[in-house]
């Protein structure tokens, strides 16, 4: 019955919705921020750890949304890590035409690897579901406290 | 034509054939609208009224002394006439038309809430309320220091009569503000009884009948309300157009709302005297031609009648309450003994946005998210429901297409 939504709802993205690996608050963080999606009630906060060399060593989330959104913080929180700042604005700004468009500049492993989420461009209501955590974590790496996904 | 009388039977093709936009296929599927509460599909006999007023005899109200604008004018004012008979109010001055719902408590909360509320009294809502029954009532309260209370809400999602009875016994409440069904939960709340118990601690109050008047027939008399508000565009009306009714004597005690054109008087320089009431609370050009279509909606409804649409809107909400409680998984919010056509239900393991997106894609339309009703969805311990909420044109196939719909999406997401 639900065929054609295979494109939006693939396998990696019902797996990193129901379980996500990332999910949980870290027990040290230096960086943190609030993402909420006034329309629908959504809500993510993102959780990051810088090493001494100033690299991500770890991301993690707190969720309240739907499996879009679970998933898509998940697979963030999983290819930032090990990654400067700027590397993960450069890979959130492709994230963001590809969750819009349905393409993505390049064909590194991070964006291969968030590459199942690009069919949610065919739903326009749900695309902000998709970049919420980013909007989320790019505050936190701006020093903002909250981020909104309008 | 006196509508009580009619049959409690509804010839549903016909009324479908009256709604051009059930037609419609979406992505190949038959559209299954499921979305009334959210605003209701429009019949042909409104969209009709609205072209043939711009065809035929458009101009501004109350202004020109020309053909055109009297007929207008006519039409506008018959509106209100046709409101007055609606709700059974004593005079048609006591109709003022507004955008929609928030509009009109907004009107209240400023015009009545800063001018006959005194700073120390409390404005007392409940925690049904979908946001425009809340939000004008704390900007009130920050603005005039009016405490506001909040009566407090059943498991089974009705009206705590006797929490609301407490907050009234120390006779600071100078309002009551309530829904009259809710838009979440799809409770009828007992207005009588709200109203009885306002007034016996010296209280007015305003119900939200944004809801109720869709499902059931509205006597403001009967209720022995003060206040009472609607909108057009749930009434299988036009967007734009709003109902605010009040008691004569209360809308004569407010100062105006909004100021400018239309609710004058005379105006010099120094000071400007207000038009009569309901004029000086209709500042500017109206919504001429959505009051026009909201006209022709209540003679739609009225054709039908309030019998037939409640006996229809009893049966589909009880074969709908059947048939999604039987799916393994999905749970129904509230079970309040009196309530219209509005479900809202969660499904284990999906959350209601994907559910919504699901269904959609099946050409089922359900809404799915907070309803505006924030507080409501924390007090049952959820962040979303889906939603689905019946017109006078839903069927018993459409819920069996939901119900069958939502099997398939529970094991979609099992």
């Amino acid at each position: 019955m639900f065929d054609d939504l295979r494109d939006l709802y693939q396998e990696v993205i019902l797996d990193h919705g129901r379980r996500p690996r990332h999910g949980s608050r870290l027990a040290a963080y230096d960086a943190s921020a609030k993402g909420d999606n006034p329309m629908c009630g959504d809500r993510v906060q993102v959780f990051v750890r810088h090493d001494e060399g100033g690299r991500i060593a770890e991301a993690g989330f707190e969720a309240r949304g739907c499996a879009i959104s679970v998933a898509s913080a998940d697979l963030m929180a999983e290819t930032v890590a090990g990654r400067t700042d700027d590397e993960v604005r450069e890979l959130a700004g492709r994230f963001r035409d590809m969750a819009r468009t349905g393409e993505a500049a390049g064909e590194d492993a991070a964006i291969e690897r968030l590459r199942p989420l690009a069919g949610v461009h065919e739903y326009p209501s749900r695309v902000k579901c998709a970049t919420l955590p980013w909007h989320a974590l790019l505050a936190a790496l701006d020093g903002k406290g909250e981020a909104s996904s309008e | 034509m006196n509508v009580t009388t009619r049959p409690a039977l509804l010839d549903i093709a016909a009324i479908r054939d009256e709604f051009p936009i059930l037609r419609q296929t979406i992505r190949g599927k038959q559209l299954v609208y499921l979305d009334s509460a959210a605003s209701a599909q429009k019949p042909r006999a409104v969209i009709a009224a609205m072209v043939q007023a711009m065809e035929s005899q458009y101009a501004n109200v109350h202004r020109g002394l020309h053909w055109m604008s009297e007929r207008t004018t006519d039409a506008y004012e018959g509106t209100r006439d046709a409101v007055a008979r609606l709700l059974n109010a004593r005079d048609r001055r006591e109709i003022v038309f507004t955008r929609n719902s928030t509009e009109a408590i907004n009107l209240v909360a400023h015009s009545f809430g800063r001018s006959v509320l005194r700073p120390g009294q409390a404005v007392l809502i409940s925690a049904m309320e979908h946001h425009s029954n809340l939000v004008p009532w704390q900007m009130l309260r920050d603005a005039h220091d009016i405490e506001l209370r909040v009566a407090p809400v059943t498991g089974a999602g009705e009206l705590d009569m006797a929490g609301l009875e407490t907050l009234l016994t120390d006779g600071r409440v100078g309002l009551v503000a309530i829904t009259h069904m809710s838009n979440v939960l799809g409770t009828c709340t007992p207005a009588e009884r709200i109203a009885a118990l306002a007034h016996a601690h010296g209280a007015r109050v305003l119900f939200d009948g944004s809801q109720a008047i869709v499902h059931r027939r509205i006597d403001v008399q009967a209720l022995d309300a003060d206040f009472y508000v609607f909108t057009g565009h749930k009434l299988y009306g036009p967007t734009g157009i709003g109902v605010l009714w009040a008691r004569h004597e209360l809308l004569e005690a407010m100062p105006p709302f909004l100021g400018g054109g239309d609710m004058i008087s005379s105006v010099t320089w120094e000071r400007s005297t207000w038009a009569e009431v309901p004029h000086k609370f209709e500042a500017g050009t109206p919504a001429i031609i959505e009051a026009i279509g909201l006209s022709a909606a209540i003679g739609f409804v009225e054709s039908i009648g309030y019998d037939a649409i409640a006996a229809h809107e009893a049966r589909l909400t009880d074969h709908a309450l059947a048939r999604l409680s039987a799916i393994e998984g999905v749970h129904v919010l509230g079970r309040a003994q009196d309530r219209g056509g509005v479900v809202s239900f969660t499904l284990d393991r999906a959350h209601a946005h994907d559910v919504a997106t699901l269904l959609d894609r099946q050409g089922i339309a359900v809404r799915a998210g907070h309803h505006c009703a924030e507080p409501l969805m924390r007090r049952f311990g959820v962040d979303s429901t889906a939603r689905a909420s019946f017109g006078v044109y839903t069927t018993h196939e459409e819920i069996d297409a939901l119900a069958d719909t939502l099997a398939r999406v529970r094991e979609f997401f099992a």
